[in-house]
């Protein structure tokens, strides 16, 4: 029972629950480094650690939390993994950490880890939020890392640095624009709506 | 450029050039939700542009006199968003007390803002930028202006879309997006007329 129920919260964040595509939620601090596929990456451990360790924390306290405050107590739980991520950023990658600018910080505000935290973390025990944290974050991970493969593909021809098309491929500049990001976003809902739209026509 | 031109030209910047939403990506979550609707856009946007005028300001103060004498520069994130609820929920109680037909346009919105990135965002860049009071404190009202410039063009678009046929995959977030792309590109014409960075 107990192995059931944690299966079906690590698979639920993955598929038709996505943070991303079934709310819209928490695109704000990371679609702007999905510029770069390296940049995405290392954006996206950043997030599967905050989220992971910030719900299972909050969820072994949660039965001390004044419920008026806990929105202070979430942030301030939050904040500290993502100092955490920062200052180890910052020591081993100062480039990345560069380039990523004030988007570390802005996991704090990311929606999904709040509204995980609210939804999930308070009312359930810390194993199975842990698993939680995790699936969420997976889940929003490979999002911003299709939409980043594309956007460095198509904008530069490139690959993680690596030069990838030849020299018959024209970048395509507006790409590497933000317009570009807001675009491949909403292709990425369009496919994933229309197949789920799919399904439904079929199981009728 | 002058000296005392810089709050000027980092204003018009954060408005047009530097836009925080369409060029940093940033306030989405609430963007995207409430534009469906002119009249709380119309709110959203003069709340997220007072409070973004005033806690970058707060926070200049606060990140220089109280976080770097002290080498505590590493605790910004946890002070900035600490010093940005706080104003909030300060602003919410004297708006509640002070005046009835405010705090019933206003009050809703106030608490979605404290999880608005695009505050904090404000913030963090105005402190990677290095901007003095008065520069932080037009660079806020500026993206405030700016974010509140796209949202309510975003709704009075979508108030003209209710009617249209839309694929239906990409009804909702979805066409939102791609309208807010178009937007980028039209926006990527001030570009070159002044930077900031």
């Amino acid at each position: 029972m107990a192995r059931g129920a944690a299966k079906k919260t690590f698979l639920k964040p993955l598929g038709r629950d996505n943070p991303v595509f079934a709310q819209i939620l928490g695109i704000c601090s990371t679609l702007a480094v999905t510029g770069k596929l390296e940049n995405t990456v290392v954006m996206c451990i950043g997030v599967i650690f905050v989220t992971t360790f910030s719900e299972g924390t909050l969820s072994l306290i949660r039965k001390w939390i004044p419920a008026r405050i806990r929105m202070m107590v979430e942030t301030l739980v939050i904040a500290t993994f993502v100092i955490i991520v920062d200052i180890v950023l910052r020591a081993f990658y100062p480039d990345i950490w560069r380039q990523l600018g004030p988007y570390v910080g802005l996991i704090i505000t990311n929606c999904i880890i709040m509204g995980r935290a609210e939804a999930f973390a308070l009312n359930n025990p810390p194993g199975l939020s842990l698993i939680d944290g995790l699936a969420s974050g997976l889940g929003y991970s490979y999002v911003l890392i299709v939409i980043a493969f594309f956007r460095e593909l198509m904008g530069t021809g490139q690959l993680w640095g690596v030069q990838i098309l030849g020299d018959w491929w024209t970048n395509w500049t507006i790409m590497v624009m933000p317009a570009g990001a807001f675009f491949m976003l909403a292709i990425f809902i369009w496919v994933v709506k229309g197949v789920f739209i799919q399904e439904e026509q079929h199981g009728k | 450029m002058e000296n005392s031109m810089i709050p000027v030209a980092v204003f018009f910047a954060a408005v047009f050039t530097n836009n925080i939403l369409l060029t940093n990506y940033l306030g989405m979550c609430s963007f995207l939700s409430v534009s469906k609707d002119l009249k709380a856009s119309y709110g959203l946007g003069i709340a997220v542009t007072f409070v973004m005028a005033t806690t970058s300001a707060i926070n200049w103060a606060v990140y220089t006199f109280l976080l770097e004498p002290f080498n505590l520069e590493y605790l910004r994130f946890i002070v900035l968003i600490m010093v940005i609820a706080a104003f909030v929920q300060l602003v919410e109680m004297v708006i509640e007390r002070v005046s009835e037909s405010l705090y019933a346009a206003l009050g809703i919105f106030l608490p979605l803002i404290t999880v608005n990135c695009a505050i904090l965002g404000v913030s963090l860049f105005m402190v990677i930028r290095d901007y003095d009071l008065i520069t932080s404190f037009f660079f806020g009202l500026g993206s405030g202006l700016g974010w509140f410039l796209a949202i309510l063009s975003m709704a009075g678009i979508l108030q003209k879309l209710k009617k249209a046929r839309i694929p239906r995959g990409l009804e909702g977030p979805g066409i939102t997006l791609i309208i807010t792309g178009i937007m980028a590109m039209a926006f990527m014409g001030f570009s070159g007329i002044l930077t900031i960075g």
